[in-house]
């Protein structure tokens, strides 16, 4: 049998040293005179390179009753330039044998291609060029129109499950656009046009609202040379806006909602709680929501899987999780699949039990270390994956966080104790505070 | 921008791999590829045994998913929650999965604590316990997971699909089972799928990162070595019952989602890069394809549209997917097999076949950015009978591919009168009918 405790400490004394030093000093930051910021994180072994452009607009930031121009505008940007034809965008990748694609998020929208490291220069160029000369007809906008609707199809309406996601999330915010749906309200999406995806093209793309992310077999000073020549000439928006959205007012009471649709064959409970988000330079917080979300619902010794589906039976699954990298207040999430006969009910009141009893005993000191412990190791299994740690680093900067605030991360997490995570479920995990959906089939009439 | 990228279209001068593939012989006779990369302290280890959930006795669909899902679930002297705690406290990563054709292991495992966590590893594969309680627990995870497929349209129209094309052979059935047989599986059925699908003729291996050939050897003799020496038999080489036509399965969502196939190729025939090519021009990658273009650029009527050539163990088959509302299934699948006829009838173009040459070509080497992913590529060449040499000579043989093959290729084997879709949900104006 092995002895944790003795690897743990020579482990931990190990990793202390040269393993998180070593993961931050690849990566190399600088900003264009036009206000465009790159970050630069080398990784020399295979001859690829990721390349991302980042920008700070997503739907949330979408005027009212536009829901889904954002994530739009995204499938646009591949239809073409002054100087590319439609869908040219994509096959000059593909006949460098690269891929691209984009993805659209609340608060941020992301283009990026892999491809051989000697083709940076082609894909900047070409990503440099849209980022300012795009040009839409509607023989492309309508038919991608019908596209995205098709998309929300496949993602939405054939699910019940991402439908009560969709209602829980309404649910939640009551006055930030976070409750409307990244790829939106399918009236809304039927009316977007053309006029709509430029005029939020024009006001939100631009360099000094835009991130650079390469990772992979490149060097600081060739990208520092290429960005420069392939971005640096873009004027920038002297207009940009500050991205204030309207914030949620405090929450008095709790919000129940109950999705019966036919396709539901397996039941489920979902939670959620208004939570605070990472700040710059005051993350301490939410590195105590984010072991909290890992104490109670990661791996098979959470709290939540030892009691729900290992002692009482109740769960044949459980999730708690925390997407703290957020501009605004986010949510802290958990999810109970109970187990046959078990009832929501019944699920919901032993989910509750639960929570209320973590937050008298507070964590196992021995989880909480390994917990930990994981997390120092995930330092080392994350520099083999250079693309996760680009887009880490894109989606922390274009949230509200800086570079430093990403790499000071990892130690933030080490030195939560386990007061500040019981003081931090005390102060989110309020049912008076909370949301709660059950996806269930429709009652059977006699 | 046209001109700029003719220039650019050549070959990527760089090969695939910085590192080589070492071939190693463990003292106890474990082959295994091992590449050497010594820049981060953890290894990636990729194992897998041939066979899968395609060795299920037909009294026991499920026995081998539910024995892999218990294969973390308490070993040797540890139950399940102590096995977690101690894995846990290593941060090794362990995963265990199952294929139709395989059941895969992959673990990384930080240099430090390496002994430690392989012999970890070893109990899960070796000595698992299939304790009751952790029986009956994954058996309900299983069960709620069948529940959810029973109504969830992509899983429906697969099942129904694998049903109608694969007849009585073991592919015919959903990998978990069915809800009675889950049900019924004894402990005995997954100490026997135990024990002849975790097997030593049956194993592939490759390691990848901070480890040496001295330092592997015995680690694989350690893990391994207690295992069984045989296997059940493998199942036969499937009959495709492939009509043509249309089978709809009634179900009320709005969009339709919808599968087809007509007969694929085995990987060793040697029209194999031929077809491959050919497919890519066809449905295969990303935006570029015909079927994209046909079904979701110009028309509108999907968000994606795919084909690709599944090669199995006992079946090959030439399949893809497409979902639409169900007021325009009918004209995407109108569209698909216009497509499919016409690149039978017409062939491709020399500037299609020079332009999916040189993404095949160029995205190749991309593939190997990182130990697991490289551990996976080379474990899958090994099922494959493939030698380390054909990461050097792939894009040859991609290259080789001339227009006149490809063509031929096109006017043998594309067949759209066999060309058979299975479609679930409320499509308008398809008429349903299996030839």
């Amino acid at each position: 049998m092995p002895k944790p405790s003795v690897w743990l400490f020579a482990l931990a004394a190990w990793l202390s040293l040269p393993g998180i030093a070593l993961a931050a000093d690849n990566v190399t930051t600088f900003q264009l005179d036009n206000g465009m910021n790159v970050v630069m994180i080398e990784d020399t072994r295979a001859p690829v390179v990721t390349h991302m452009v980042w920008y700070r607009v997503g739907a949330a930031d979408e005027p009212p009753g536009q829901s889904g121009i954002a994530h739009f505008l995204e499938h646009l940007m591949f239809k073409g330039t002054e100087k590319l034809e439609p869908g040219e965008f994509s096959s000059v990748v593909a006949r460098n044998g690269g891929s691209d694609n984009a993805f659209t998020s609340q608060d941020y929208t992301a283009y990026f291609q892999r491809i051989a490291a000697d083709r940076l220069g082609l894909v900047m160029g070409m990503e440099a060029d849209r980022m300012a000369n795009l040009r839409l007809t509607d023989d492309e906008v309508l038919p991608e129109r019908d596209v995205i609707l098709e998309e929300r199809n496949q993602r939405v309406e054939n699910s019940p499950s991402a439908l009560l996601r969709e209602q829980h999330s309404a649910a939640q915010y009551l006055n930030h656009p976070y409750g409307d749906p990244i790829i939106g309200w399918r009236q809304e999406m039927e009316e977007l046009d053309r006029a709509a995806a430029l005029d939020f093209y024009e006001t939100h793309y631009a360099p000094n609202n835009a991130v650079l992310v390469v990772a992979g077999d490149a060097s600081p000073d060739e990208v520092r040379k290429l960005a420069e020549k392939h971005y640096g000439g873009i004027e920038p928006n002297p207009d940009l806006l500050p991205r204030t959205r309207p914030q949620e007012p405090p929450q008095l009471a709790e919000r129940r909602l109950t999705l019966r649709d036919a396709r539901v064959s397996q039941p489920y409970l979902s939670r959620s709680y208004l939570a605070p988000e990472r700040d710059s330079g005051a993350q301490e917080e939410a590195a105590a929501l984010y072991l909290l979300a890992q104490v109670l619902g990661s791996g098979q010794t959470s709290v939540l899987n030892q009691r729900l589906q290992i002692e009482d039976n109740i769960a044949v699954q459980v999730g708690a999780w925390y997407s703290g990298t957020s501009l605004d207040d986010t949510t802290f999430n958990l999810a109970v699949v109970p187990a046959a006969g078990v009832t929501l009910q019944q699920a919901e009141e032993a989910l509750d039990d639960v929570l209320t009893e973590f937050v008298e005993t507070g964590p196992d000191a021995e989880h909480l270390n390994r917990i930990k412990m994981q997390l120092r190791a995930e330092e080392i299994y994350d520099r083999d994956d250079a693309s996760a740690l680009a887009r880490r680093y894109g989606q922390a900067l274009t949230s509200g966080l800086t570079v430093e605030d990403v790499q000071a991360w990892p130690d933030i997490l080490q030195d939560v104790t386990a007061e500040q995570i019981v003081a931090a479920a005390e102060r989110v995990l309020d049912p008076q505070k909370s949301v709660t959906g059950q996806l269930l089939a429709p009652e059977v009439t006699q | 921008m046209k001109h700029l990228v003719l220039s650019l279209v050549l070959m990527l001068a760089a090969a695939p791999l910085h590192a080589e593939i070492e071939e190693v012989t463990s003292p106890g006779g474990f082959d295994a590829w091992l590449v050497e990369d010594h820049s981060i302290p953890f290894v990636a280890l990729e194992i897998r045994f041939r066979g899968g959930a395609s060795l299920d006795a037909p009294d026991a669909q499920g026995a081998t998913n539910l024995m892999v899902g218990l294969l973390e679930e308490g070993a040797g002297e540890l139950g399940a929650q102590e096995f977690a705690r101690a894995r846990d406290s290593l941060a090794a990563k362990f995963s265990y999965n199952v294929s139709d054709d395989a059941v895969s292991v992959s673990a990384q495992m930080l240099t430090e604590n390496r002994d430690e966590a392989a012999a970890l590893l070893r109990s899960s594969l070796v000595a698992p316990r299939f304790d009751e309680d952790a029986i009956e627990r994954v058996r309900g995870q299983v069960l709620s997971g069948l529940r959810s497929a029973q109504t969830d349209p992509r899983s429906m129209a697969s099942r129904a699909f694998d049903s109608l094309v694969f007849g009585d052979h073991p592919y015919s059935g959903p990998i978990e089972g069915t809800t009675d047989s889950v049900e019924a599986l004894s402990r005995e059925y997954i100490v026997a799928a135990h024990e002849t699908a975790l097997t030593r003729e049956r194993v592939y291996i490759s390691a990848v990162g901070d480890i040496t050939a001295e330092k592997l050897g015995p680690l694989l003799d350690k893990v391994l070595g207690d295992l069984p020496q045989e296997g059940a038999p493998l199942p036969a080489e499937a009959d495709l019952n492939l009509p043509g036509g249309v089978q709809v399965e009634e179900f009320e969502t709005p969009q339709s989602v919808a599968v087809f196939a007509q007969t694929g190729i085995k990987r060793d025939d040697p029209d194999f890069f031929a077809t491959y090519v050919l497919n890519h021009i066809l449905g295969g990658g990303g935006f570029e394809s015909r079927l994209q273009t046909e079904v979701r650029e110009k028309r509108g009527l999907t968000y994606g549209v795919y084909s690709y050539l599944s090669d199995k163990d006992a079946a090959q088959l030439w399949a893809g997917s497409v979902s639409s509302a169900n007021d325009s299934i009918a004209e995407a699948i109108r569209v698909i097999r216009d497509e499919w006829a016409r690149i039978g009838d017409e062939g491709v173009t020399e500037e299609e076949l020079r332009d999916a040459k040189t993404y095949l070509t160029g995205a190749y080497p991309l593939r190997f950015d990182g130990n697991s992913q490289i551990a996976n590529i080379a474990v899958g060449m090994q099922m494959d009978g493939l030698s380390p040499d054909y990461i050097a000579n792939r894009n040859d043989m991609v290259e080789a591919v001339t227009l006149e093959q490809i063509n031929r290729v096109a006017r043998e084997r594309v067949d759209p009168e066999k060309l058979t879709f299975v479609v679930v949900g409320q499509p308008e104006g398809l008429d349903g009918s299996i030839n």
